[in-house]
C-alpha cells in the first residue's frame, strides 16, 4: 500500500509543506487550463519534474494506468456520443471531432496533474503529510481525523483479512448468491461493531494518558532558502501558464 | 466511480469545494473528540470496505458503503469521507486533489440525506428495519451516481451521454449495496441492537 519511490530524490531536501502546496497548486492550476496547447505545456512541466526526480518508471506507469480507467471510459463513450462534426463512421455511430478533442484534453490534463502530484508527494509518508497539513493551518480536528484514519487503516485491514481467512477455512467461496452477500454482510457488521468498540477504547486510553483535546507534534518542519526559491519559480511557472491560457482564450474568442 | 482529475470545469470544481467545506465546517463544530475517534475508525472501515470485491454476475464490484457510513455517522460523514477520499487520492490516485471537493460531496450528501430519512426506521420492527437499511444503502449509491452524473453533465454538453451511462451502470450496484446494507444492519440488530438507536444529534 505504501510502496513509495525509494531512491533519494533531488527534491527531497524540500519541506513537506512546500511539496504539498506545490502539488495542490499544480492540480488546481492544470484543472483551470482550457486551451489544448497550454494543457500540453502543463504535461511538459510534469515531464520535466519526472526527469528531474527520476522515479522508478514501472511503479509510476502502473499507478498512472490505474488512474486512467476513468479516462478509458471517457474515450469509449464521449467521441461516440458527443454531437458534432463527424470524423469517421463506425457502424451506426460516428466519431465526432469535438468528442475526440474533449477526451484528449481531459487525458492530457489528468495525466499532467497525476504526474506532478505523484512526483512531488512520492516521498512523503502519511504522518508527515498530517503534520504538514497541521502546520498549514488545516483545522486541528480534520488533521486529527486524517492521522487517526491513517493509523487504523492497517488495523481494520488486518481484522478484515482475519475474517476472510476464517471464512475461507470454513469453505466459503464467494459467488453471486444471497449466501455470499449474507456472509459479507455479517463480516461487515462484525467489523463495524468491533470498530465502534475499539474507538471507545482508544478514546478512553487517550483520556487516561491525559489527552486535553490538543495535539502536540514532535516533528519540526523547517522551510529553508531552497524552499522559497523552488516555490517562487514553481508558482511563477504556474501563474504564467494560467495567464497564457487566459490570453489565448480571449485571443481566440476575439 | 471517482471522477478523475482534469475532467471537470472550474465552476463545478469550486462549487464542490465550497459545498464540502461548508458541510465539513458545520460537522466539525458539531462533533467532539470522543465522536471524532469513532469517525476516524469508521472512515478506516469505509476505506478498507472500498477495497473489498464482491461477485456480481460475471464480474465483481467493490463496495461503496457510503450509505452505511452515513447511517452511523450523520453529519460526520462529510469529514470522514473527505479524509478517506484524500487517502485514496494519495495512495492509489483514485480521484485527486482538485476534484476532492466534488467527489466528497457526491458521496457524502446523499448519505447524509439518507441518514435523516431512514434512521428512525432502524429502531422499529424487523420488516421496517430491513426496508430502511436497504433504502439507505441503495439510495445513497443512487444519489452518489446521480451527483457524479450531474457534475459531469454541468461541465460539458459532450459528457451528458457518458453521465447517463454512469448512472445506468450503477443500478445493479445500488441493489447490491442495498442488500449488503440490509444484511449488515440485521446482523448488528441481532448482536448489538443498542448501536442502532440514533438519539444523539
Amino acid at each position: 500500500m505504501e510502496d513509495r519511490f525509494q531512491n533519494p530524490p533531488l527534491l527531497c531536501g524540500l519541506d513537506p509543506r512546500t511539496l504539498l502546496l506545490a502539488a495542490t497548486g499544480a492540480a488546481v492550476c492544470f484543472s483551470l487550463v482550457h486551451d489544448m496547447g497550454m494543457a500540453c505545456a502543463c504535461l511538459v512541466l510534469a515531464l520535466i519534474l519526472v526527469v528531474v526526480r527520476k522515479p522508478p518508471l514501472i511503479p509510476l506507469l502502473k499507478r498512472l494506468a490505474i488512474a486512467n480507467f476513468f479516462i478509458l471510459f471517457l474515450w469509449a463513450t464521449v467521441p461516440l456520443t458527443m454531437p458534432g462534426e463527424s470524423l469517421a463512421g463506425l457502424g451506426p455511430c460516428s466519431i465526432s471531432r469535438e468528442g475526440v478533442a474533449l477526451a484528449l484534453s481531459v487525458t492530457v490534463k489528468c495525466n499532467a496533474i497525476l504526474l506532478c502530484v505523484l512526483v512531488l508527494t512520492a516521498d512523503l509518508d502519511l504522518p508527515l503529510i498530517g503534520y504538514a497539513l497541521e502546520q498549514l493551518r488545516v483545522p486541528v480536528k480534520l488533521v486529527f481525523l486524517f492521522l487517526f484514519t491513517c493509523r487504523y487503516i492497517h488495523v481494520i485491514g488486518d481484522e478484515w483479512q482475519k475474517l476472510q481467512t476464517s471464512a475461507r477455512l470454513r469453505g466459503f467461496l464467494p459467488r453471486t448468491s444471497l449466501h455470499t452477500y449474507r456472509t459479507v454482510g455479517n463480516m461487515l457488521g462484525l467489523t463495524v461493531i468491533n470498530s465502534i468498540d475499539r474507538s471507545k477504547r482508544i478514546y478512553e486510553a487517550m483520556l487516561l494518558r491525559g489527552f486535553k483535546e490538543s495535539f502536540h507534534t514532535v516533528t519540526e518542519l523547517k522551510a529553508t532558502r531552497i524552499d522559497f526559491v523552488f516555490s517562487f519559480f514553481f508558482f511563477f511557472i504556474l501563474v504564467t501558464l494560467l495567464a497564457g491560457d487566459i490570453y489565448l482564450r480571449f485571443h481566440n474568442a476575439g | 466511480m471517482h471522477i478523475s482529475e482534469g475532467a471537470l470545469s472550474p465552476a463545478v470544481l469550486s462549487a464542490g469545494y465550497a459545498l464540502t467545506a461548508a458541510a465539513t465546517f458545520i460537522s466539525l463544530r458539531k462533533i467532539n473528540y470522543a465522536r471524532l475517534t469513532t469517525t476516524a475508525v469508521l472512515a478506516s472501515v469505509f476505506f478498507v470496505g472500498s477495497l473489498v470485491h464482491v461477485p456480481l454476475g460475471p464480474g465483481s464490484v467493490h463496495l461503496i458503503l457510503n450509505g452505511l457510513l452515513g447511517l452511523f455517522l450523520g453529519w460526520a460523514v462529510f469529514p470522514s469521507l473527505l479524509v478517506a477520499l484524500l487517502l485514496q487520492a494519495i495512495l492509489f490516485q483514485f480521484g485527486g486533489i482538485a476534484v476532492l471537493g466534488v467527489n466528497t460531496f457526491d458521496m457524502a450528501f446523499p448519505a447524509l440525506v439518507c441518514h435523516y430519512a431512514f434512521r428512525s426506521m432502524l429502531g422499529k420492527n424487523n420488516m421496517l428495519r430491513v426496508a430502511g437499511a436497504f433504502g439507505c444503502g441503495a439510495l445513497s449509491v443512487a444519489g452518489a451516481a446521480f451527483c457524479t452524473a450531474l457534475a459531469l453533465g454541468f461541465t460539458d454538453e459532450g459528457f451528458r451521454a457518458s453521465a447517463k451511462i454512469i448512472f445506468m451502470a450503477h443500478i445493479p450496484i445500488m441493489i447490491l449495496e442495498g442488500v449488503i446494507a440490509a444484511l449488515t444492519v440485521s446482523f448488528i440488530a441481532k448482536s448489538r441492537p443498542e448501536l442502532l438507536q440514533f438519539t444523539e444529534e
